[in-house]
């Protein structure tokens, strides 16, 4: 039997296979934040926070009104995607024309002050959310025992994400969109609401990260510091994609959680780095990122 | 005017007797610091379920002892060590704080070690587990009371080699503690004759555990150790459950768990796993009586930190009314002479490097169907005697321990 | 009113703020020297840390407007660097304080050379990615000692002459030090240099039209920040006799952000009171059953909506109006 490294290639495919259910996981995440800043110009820094709030909707929704996984997977995304179009309205859209900076800072603060109270709330010892039953269990595919619900996070993930990228890319609302973003004044002059659309974009945007919070629920801890280490994360994602560009953020994503999951194979204890590595590498040959633009 | 200072309390302690008890109290008040998180990651396992504790041994002194008032101080040390330092410095300068009660997460209790030893104050370590300080980094005035990484990690490992289950895999925690909880389990399993397939590193918090779950899997060994805490312990049983290792017959042993990351996990993920634990509140009616009470005012079970507060309180409390004074030097003469006898601990006692020998339990959790309602967790399995349950004073590296 | 008198008035104002500067930094310093007697000194020695940490970032937004999320990797990896020089070489304090500085000064050269070529939020993001690296290696790398952090840091004599342990000496040099990190920043600002990061934060494209190799400027402004952040960082370690990972974390590069943005960023002394504030904040909030982040995120959003001038800006903005 020939093996890589010292590692047989079925234990091979097994962790590019978790590295791709991985890299679907930062994809969504990513996207989001593509998506926010590709129309906002701004890093949103909340953004593991709001995934956090979506794990915890699906939560609170199954805790106090019995409500299941399914509805959770329509209504944490709705609420987070609300509560991100309160905070657009609110706050965000007052800075759109100072520094970009400002945006960052603001939505630190956001993020310092939702963990903080679901921190309070809550503790941080995290809390139980069962896996769906119609997802329950796995296939043996030889290779490795594959739970079926890692197997509907991947395919769920994907399909948004490659969603959204037709809607933005090849849709007339997504022409309109990426308009806005070049020059909103002319936008506007013909006669689409601009700031309706840009709340719009930052609630889908932070949605998406309530949707990623809710596929990660059964699977990971319900915790307020699940977004703390996984925002930092993805914010590389963001960077090697180049920021801003719907199709890197993707693409890298899945690319960066099949380099993760080799990594746990030859370096263990490396695997939280390697994405920062491949980041400084990246930046010194491509400094707007692999689908970057440089401005 | 400080050797005046201190001739004049030589004098007093000379005349001994004659003057009112409380004249040999430090400034007539026994402050207790309650210093630990609360806020982070060990609030739930310590935070003010700790200070409740505390403040739960003054109340059976009537908050009074050798006829000076007692008085609980808390600070949150927010898990950072620079904090816990200053917040000590100050209680000590100027706080007028005679012992320092919990301090979960070894950073900070290594940093608040150094203080007390310096500044000759009482230490009472409920919450850290590191063994440097009942090893190397030991202090006559530091007293490690609940548990420490040893005797989690080679109590657990012997009771399920007992059981056969000889070969060993680890999944640690890329810490100082992962590594050591990894390194005592490893003697002990090996001293009895097993083998170690293999060990995989992951680096703290870690959100997804399946990969090093199938490359246990994989290794072929009876028992995943899981070297590692709180979130990442948690993670990794529950993703165990669902990547079906259990269920093929590998078992699962928590190195260090808590009550409170079984409740964060839900006994249908938690059932099964072997654990060793310090305190459960369902072992007997001292315990189910105590722990009702502390239910009472905190809300929920106490866990086995909170408890060791309370115990560790207690004996110190117990020792100020019988050497009459809050000398530190006294009261820990007196704190190692008298067994350490109350709900937490029967015939404890304090060994030579401040390590508190009593009795630890190996722990199993109980399935969905055995347990009766919220926080009935574990089925005591065995009682891992006090003479094995910790490392043997000589060989801890203290320098005290002659 | 004609050019000369107005010239004059201008003179008058300039002059009469000197004064007013040299006697408000006059008051101050007395304040500074008194301060141990009333306050807790460790508590002030830390303010002095974070306030020299602060003035350090301040030297990047808010005179080169160049916003780094990742000045905790030179204050933390400074305060390893130190704490294990004095504690497992022997080194004397000062020349462990130097070491301190000279590796996070290198360390920022690294930083700088990959970080400068972009702006805005894509060098915040890549200072923070580059920080997170260093906390990969504060983890990893067996002098650090992991999560326990390197404890009981011994605070030695300086210069063979002062006994650090005495904690009124330990103060004075905190403050010196502090006062030679502030002073070196008040002359990089006034400097002709220093007005070039300001043309280049004002309109970087004009800055290099005029002639100015501006990224030559910028690095050279990073290192120097790096430096003072490093030293700043390796004084605390001295203090504190420990180094751990807290200093390395990237909160603690957004616990600057905060202090600078609080004081008021572009101004000199306002890292400092924003320190100040921070800090006194967090150990007051310790001993209350209030949960810090919550608290710190709210003075974070209150900032950045409405008072982004900051403390020190505001005062500032005000005064001159009131001389017409």
């Amino acid at each position: 039997m020939f093996s890589l490294l010292g590692v047989p290639p079925q234990v091979l495919f097994g962790q590019l296979l978790l590295g791709l259910i991985n890299g679907s996981f930062y994809a969504l995440l990513s996207l989001g934040l593509a998506v926010i800043f590709g129309m906002l110009n701004v890093i949103n820094f909340a953004h593991g926070a709001l995934y956090m709030v979506g794990a915890f909707v699906a939560w609170l929704l199954l805790t106090y009104l019995g409500l299941g996984y399914w509805w959770a997977l329509v209504l944490a995304p709705l609420a987070v995607g609300l509560l991100g179009i309160a905070l657009e309205k609110s706050m965000l859209s007052r800075l759109y024309k100072l520094d970009h900076l400002y945006g960052l800072l603001l939505t630190f603060g956001l993020a310092l002050i939702l963990e903080g109270a679901f921190r309070h709330q809550y503790g941080v010892s995290g809390q139980p959310y069962p896996i769906p039953a119609a997802l329950q269990g796995g296939q043996n595919l030889g290779f490795m025992f594959l739970p079926n619900y890692r197997a509907w996070v991947v395919v769920a993930s994907l399909t948004i994400c490659f969603g959204t990228w037709f809607a933005i890319e090849r849709t007339k609302l997504g022409a309109y969109l990426r308009a806005a973003t070049e020059n909103p004044t002319l936008v506007q002059a013909f006669g689409i609401n601009v700031p309706v659309m840009v709340s719009l974009t930052y609630g889908f945007g932070v949605a998406l990260a309530g949707l990623a919070g809710v596929l990660a629920a059964p699977i990971y801890q319900v915790s307020p510091l699940m977004g703390t280490n996984l925002i930092i994360i993805v914010f590389a994602v963001v960077v090697i994609g180049g920021m801003g560009s719907i199709l890197g953020a993707i693409v890298t994503g899945l690319g960066l959680g099949l380099l993760e999951g080799l990594t746990k194979v030859f370096y263990p204890e490396a695997s939280n780095i390697v994405v920062f590595v491949v980041m400084a590498i990246v930046l010194l040959i491509k400094p707007a990122g692999l689908f970057g633009r440089e401005r | 005017m400080r050797t005046l200072l201190l001739a004049g309390t030589a004098l007093l302690t000379l005349a001994g007797t004659a003057i009112p008890a409380a004249a040999q109290v430090s400034d007539n008040v026994i402050r207790i610091g309650v210093m630990n998180d609360r806020s982070g990651i060990y609030a739930d396992l310590a935070g003010e379920g700790s200070a409740i504790a505390a403040r739960m041994a003054a109340e059976e002194f009537g908050n009074k002892v050798a006829g000076a008032p007692v008085e609980i101080v808390v600070a949150d040390h927010q898990n950072k060590a620079d904090i816990a330092a200053s917040k000590a410095r100050e209680w000590v300068d100027t706080g007028g704080v005679d012992v320092i009660a919990d301090v979960p997460n070894s950073a900070a209790a290594l940093a608040v070690q150094g203080i007390t030893k310096d500044k000759k104050r009482i230490f009472l370590m409920s919450g850290p587990g590191a063994t440097a300080l009942s090893g190397a980094q030991c202090s006559p005035y530091g007293f490690q009371w609940t548990y420490d990484n040893y005797a989690m990690a080679a109590g657990t490992g012997r009771a399920l080699y007992e059981q056969g289950k000889k070969k060993w895999f680890f999944v640690t925690a890329d810490y100082a503690f992962g590594q050591s909880l990894e390194e005592e389990t490893t003697k002990m399993v090996k001293s009895l004759g097993g083998t170690i397939s293999g060990s995989v590193r992951h680096p703290l918090g870690t959100s997804d555990f399946s990969s090093f779950l199938l490359q246990a899997q994989g290794s072929g060994a009876d028992v995943i150790g899981l070297a590692n805490a709180g979130g990442d312990t948690v993670n990794a049983v529950k993703q165990a459950a669902e990547f079906g290792i259990t269920q093929s017959g590998q078992s699962l042993a928590g190195l260090l768990m808590f009550i409170t990351d079984v409740n964060a996990l839900g006994l249908q993920s938690a059932q099964g796993l072997m654990l060793t634990t310090g305190f459960y509140w369902d072992m007997d009616d001292q315990t189910r009586e105590w722990s009702k009470k502390f239910e009472a005012k905190a809300g929920k079970k106490p866990t086995m930190v909170q408890a060791g507060v309370y115990s560790a309180v207690k004996h110190y409390l117990k020792s100020v009314e019988a050497a009459k004074t809050d000398d530190a030097d006294k009261v820990t003469a007196k704190m190692r002479e008298m067994p350490v006898e109350d709900m937490f601990a029967k015939k404890g006692r304090i060994a030579a490097n401040g390590r508190m020998i009593h009795d630890m339990y190996l722990a199993q959790v109980k399935t969905p169907a055995e347990s009766k309602g919220a926080w009935d967790y574990y089925k005591i399995v065995k009682t891992i005697p006090a003479d094995t349950a910790f490392m043997d004073p000589k060989q801890s590296g203290c320098a005290l321990v002659k | 009113m004609t050019v000369a008198s107005n010239a004059t008035t201008i003179a008058m104002r300039g002059a009469s703020r000197g004064t007013g500067t040299v006697l408000i930094a006059a008051l101050l310093l007395a304040v500074a020297i008194a301060a141990p007697f009333v306050l807790y000194p460790v508590f002030l020695m830390k303010v002095l840390c974070f306030a020299l940490f602060a003035c350090a970032f301040n030297l990047l937004i808010g005179f080169a407007g160049l916003l780094s999320f990742g000045h905790a990797a030179f204050f933390g990896g400074a305060a390893y660097i130190a704490a294990h020089t004095v504690k497992v070489w022997g080194w004397a304090p000062e020349f462990g304080l130097l070491a301190a500085t000279a590796v996070a000064g290198a360390m920022g050269l690294v930083f700088g050379l990959i970080a400068i070529r972009r702006q805005g939020i894509y060098f915040a993001m890549i200072t923070l990615a580059l920080s997170q690296m260093i906390f990969f290696l504060a983890l990893q790398l067996p002098f650090t000692h992991g999560e326990d952090g390197i404890q009981g840091v011994p605070r030695g004599t300086l210069f063979g002459l002062f006994d650090l342990n005495q904690p009124l000496t330990m103060y004075y040099t905190v403050l010196a030090i502090f006062l030679g990190g502030f002073a070196l920043i008040w002359r990089t600002v006034h400097s002709p240099f220093g007005q070039v990061l300001k043309a280049i934060r004002e309109n970087e494209p004009r800055a290099v039209s005029l002639g100015y190799r501006t990224d030559r400027y910028k690095l050279v402004a990073f290192v120097l920040s790096a430096s003072l952040a490093g030293l700043a960082g390796g004084t605390k370690a001295i203090v504190f006799q420990l180094a751990s990972l807290t200093d390395v974390t990237w909160q603690m590069s957004g616990e600057v952000v905060l202090m600078t943005l609080l004081g008021g960023m572009g101004t000199l002394l306002g890292p400092v009171v924003g320190a100040g504030l921070v800090v006194t904040l967090e150990s007051y909030l310790a001993a209350t059953s209030l949960p810090v982040p919550v608290v710190i995120g709210c003075i974070f959003v209150v900032c950045v909506l409405v008072f982004r001038r900051g403390i020190v800006g505001e005062l500032l903005h005000r005064l001159p109006k009131r001389g017409h």
